[in-house]
């Protein structure tokens, strides 16, 4: 086997691809709540993603990716047996939920890829965990067999109602909790804007809420503090000192403002991009 | 003493390189090159030999090329350094050897700097043999980092025939040589002929394995010999002021990084960086410099504050030199003290004048404020360049390592010994953000250490 070679890759959901990832340094010592950074090519950028599975044995890590950009398109255009130029890991601190008895898992779109392992992990160790997977229609929803599989319960919702209940995963929070549940703390991993909402009605609350956060990387390893982030007015590094951050404490403007420094390079390189493999219309 | 003026090296005019990556000092020709050896005095007590770090022969492979022996003096100085060609660049000999020459009173020092990348320019494209012996083919080392500590430490075991596996967490070998100098003070396929030099001796370089994450110290000692931590200064510094999160705010190191290791100077780069029109650099040091210079090449008017005076800036003289040529303006005694934006974005920066009072623990005339002398400088860019400090990622994975409460490793200055058996340290990780050439000694030393300790 290659070195990062991609030994499988399947659809998922519209824009949404698993792939396997032959990394066995990664596979070795990683852990749920980590992250990868990997290159397509010897030009490529670095770009994060959550490990969502691995096997040791076969010296694998699993990504779930959602085509959004110039990167992730690439990456989209590569097959079974193909090897990506570099994969760095794990990255990141895993996740401690260890200090919880009941937890509420909510995941967003590609957030999904983060509250997996987390899933497993619970009801591997006996604990109650109820998971929240919210989507813009039902095209977008992934993961549900094996959601239904980790979880005592499973509760779909899209913005548009094409798939269980209609609304936003705050709706869903708000009727469990109204309804009785409770929760040592809630896990919220997504878009920005949907991770702020959900922190702000945990807030109202009370439940100690943790978010995964997607920042900008350049290096991964504590290096550049592109990644930096304040956290209850202190800087702090998504990549050595998160990913996973108390969401209460987490300043969201300026998370969002700094998400959307490159948004017009990115806007072009990936019309390019779509130029070149006559995708444009 | 017959008196000849020191030859000054060849270079891009600013205003030509103001808008290129290419290199500045363009190196000597043969003809300064042998001119410039004449001044050599060849000193009985060369005191340049003890300004270096390294201690090279300086006298002995400056009489070579009075003799036109490039060869020759070529093996003189690769035996005390084996990256010469990156410091006859970006040492900062006026402090060092230059600083000690008998000349230097009268016309200028003589240009050890410029002749040293002379000679190791030449061995770099003519010579390839490399002295190796196979003494230790039983032995196995592993080097963490690939920075010059690193190579160094690398080189000089490989040569021994030492069997050395190198781990480097960015897809690039090099460290600062790779991410952080540019282009124009430092170019890349330079330092990847060293690097290759290194791999020749049969050094195996292991990309992308950030050891405390994808490995453990712990499996490195078990495997092999003895291990290297040559892991650098990396983590940046900030201002700790308000508004040092907004986008647009940038520390020199992701800056550098961006245009440098992920070539974002090229504009069909995939790896983006902002081109500020209006850029203001924090810090006065090497990789202010670097920053401030890079900026002017992308286009922007940049300013470089500076909380002390002009005599303090530690970067190298050469640095300030080509800076101020290129156009980057020089606020000093201005010290920051705000980061203002609109949306999130930075757009300038508020600033108090400073004055020098007495002298503070480093010798230096420590800065004042003056009261009431607040000012705004507007800016779309900000880079801050206020040092770096060691990445907490060995320490956090290693707790048997010692550490010294500013989180550089603890380690013997001759040895590089830890307090852990076969475990050496040595370069920025252990003193802190120094020099290319305290790295390379580091590494050095402890490479015989290692070799020393295989024999007992
Ligand atoms: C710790 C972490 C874990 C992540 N996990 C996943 C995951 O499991 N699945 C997934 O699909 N995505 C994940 N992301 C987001 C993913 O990295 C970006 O979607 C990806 O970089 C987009 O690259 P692109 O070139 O295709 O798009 P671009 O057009 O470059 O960017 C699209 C969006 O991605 C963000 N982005 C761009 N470059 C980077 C970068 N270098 N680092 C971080 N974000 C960037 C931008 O803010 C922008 O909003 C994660 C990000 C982080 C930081
Ligand atoms: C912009 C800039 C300009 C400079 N200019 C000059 C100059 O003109 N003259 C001069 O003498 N000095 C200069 N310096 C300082 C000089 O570059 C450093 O002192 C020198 O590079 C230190 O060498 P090192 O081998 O200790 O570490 P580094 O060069 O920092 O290399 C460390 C390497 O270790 C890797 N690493 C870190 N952690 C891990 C890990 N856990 N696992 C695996 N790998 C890891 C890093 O990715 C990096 O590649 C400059 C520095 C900068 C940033
Ligand atoms: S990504 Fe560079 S410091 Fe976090």
């Amino acid at each position: 086997m290659k070195d990062y070679e991609i030994v499988n890759k399947r659809d998922l959901a519209s824009n949404v691809v698993e792939y396997n990832i032959y990394a066995p340094y990664i596979s070795k010592h990683c852990l749920a709540g980590q992250f990868i950074i990997l290159r397509v090519d010897a030009e490529g950028e670095r770009v994060p993603f959550t490990i969502c599975d691995y096997s040791r044995e076969n010296g694998t890590v699993c990504i779930l990716v959602q085509t959004i950009g110039y990167s992730t398109l690439k990456l989209s255009k590569m097959q079974i047996g193909d090897a990506l130029h570099d994969v760095v890991g794990p990255l990141g601190n895993p996740t401690d939920l260890s200090k919880y008895e009941s937890v509420l898992l909510v995941g967003g779109g590609i957030g999904l890829a983060v509250i997996y392992p987390q899933a497993k992990q619970l009801k591997a160790e006996g604990k109650k965990v109820d998971v929240a997977i919210g989507a813009r229609n039902i095209s977008l929803l992934m993961y549900v067999d094996e959601f239904k599989q980790s979880s005592d319960n499973l509760y779909l919702i899209t913005d548009d109602g094409s798939n269980g209940k209609k609304g936003f995963v705050t709706d869903v929070i708000k009727e469990l909790v109204d309804g009785g549940k409770k929760y040592d703390a809630v896990f919220a991993v997504g878009p920005l804007p949907m991770m702020r909402a959900v922190c702000n009605l945990t807030k109202e609350y009370n439940i100690e809420t943790i978010v995964s956060m997607n920042s900008i990387m350049v290096d991964g390893t504590g290096m550049c503090g592109c990644c930096r982030l304040s956290v209850g007015g202190k800087t702090k590094y998504a990549c050595i000192d998160g990913p996973e951050f108390d969401g209460h404490q987490v300043d969201w403007d300026e998370a969002i403002a700094r998400g959307k420094v490159y948004k017009e390079e990115e806007q072009e390189h990936l019309c390019n991009l779509r130029r070149e493999y006559g995708e444009d219309k | 003493m017959e008196k000849i003026n020191r030859h000054l090296m060849p270079s891009q005019e600013p205003e030509v390189r103001r808008n290129n990556f290419k290199e500045v000092a363009l190196g000597y020709t043969d003809e300064i090159a042998y001119a410039e050896a004449q001044r050599c005095l060849n000193c009985k007590n060369p005191q340049c030999v003890q300004g270096c770090p390294v201690n090279v022969n300086i006298p002995g492979f400056i009489s070579k090329i009075k003799e036109k022996d490039l060869d020759g003096a070529a093996t003189i100085l690769e035996q005390d350094n084996n990256l010469a060609a990156i410091c006859g660049r970006v040492c900062p000999q006026e402090r060092q050897c230059e600083s000690l020459c008998i000349r230097g009173k009268l016309e200028g020092p003589v240009a050890i700097g410029n002749l040293e990348r002379y000679v190791a320019d030449y061995a770099l494209n003519n010579i390839t043999s490399n002295i190796k012996s196979d003494e230790f083919k039983d032995r196995k080392v592993a080097v963490i980092g690939s920075g010059p500590a690193s190579l160094t430490c690398a080189a000089n075991l490989a040569m021994k025939g030492v069997k050395v596996t190198v781990y480097e967490a960015l897809h690039k070998a090099g460290g600062v040589l790779v991410y952080g100098i540019p282009e124009f003070r430092l170019p890349k396929d330079l330092v990847q002929k060293v690097i290759d030099r290194v791999t020749a001796l049969g050094v195996d370089i292991k990309l992308n394995v950030v050891v405390g994450k994808s490995i453990y110290i712990d499996e490195l000692l078990e495997e092999n010999d003895a291990v290297f931590i040559g892991t650098g200064a990396g983590l940046p510094q900030f201002l700790r002021c308000e508004g040092e999160n907004l986008a647009g705010v940038y520390s020199a190191n992701e800056y550098l990084t961006r245009v440098n290791l992920m070539k974002a100077y090229d504009k069909s780069s995939i790896t983006p960086v902002k081109r500020g029109k209006k850029v203001v650099v924090v810090g006065a040091g090497n990789v202010a410099m670097d920053a401030a210079r890079t900026a002017v090449r992308l286009g922007g008017e940049v300013h470089l504050v500076y909380r002390r005076s002009r005599q303090e800036m530690p970067a190298r003289a050469e640095e300030i030199h080509h800076a101020e040529e290129e156009g980057v303006i020089f606020d000093i005694l201005t010290n920051p003290i705000r980061i203002f934006g609109e949306n999130g974005n930075v757009t300038g920066m508020t600033c108090v004048k400073m004055e020098l009072g007495e002298p503070d623990a480093s010798g230096r005339r420590s800065p004042i404020p003056v009261e009431g002398s607040e000012f705004d400088i507007q800016a779309d860019q900000v880079i801050v360049a206020l040092g770096t400090s060691p990445n907490p990622i060995i320490k956090n994975s290693y707790p048997a390592l010692k550490f010294t409460p500013k989180g550089t490793i603890e380690a013997d200055a001759e040895t590089g010994e830890t307090n852990i058996k076969n475990l050496y340290a040595g370069g920025d990780a252990q003193t802190g953000a120094a020099t290319v050439i305290l790295a390379m000694g580091a590494g050095k030393r402890a490479a015989k250490a290692m070799l020393d300790s295989f024999t007992k």
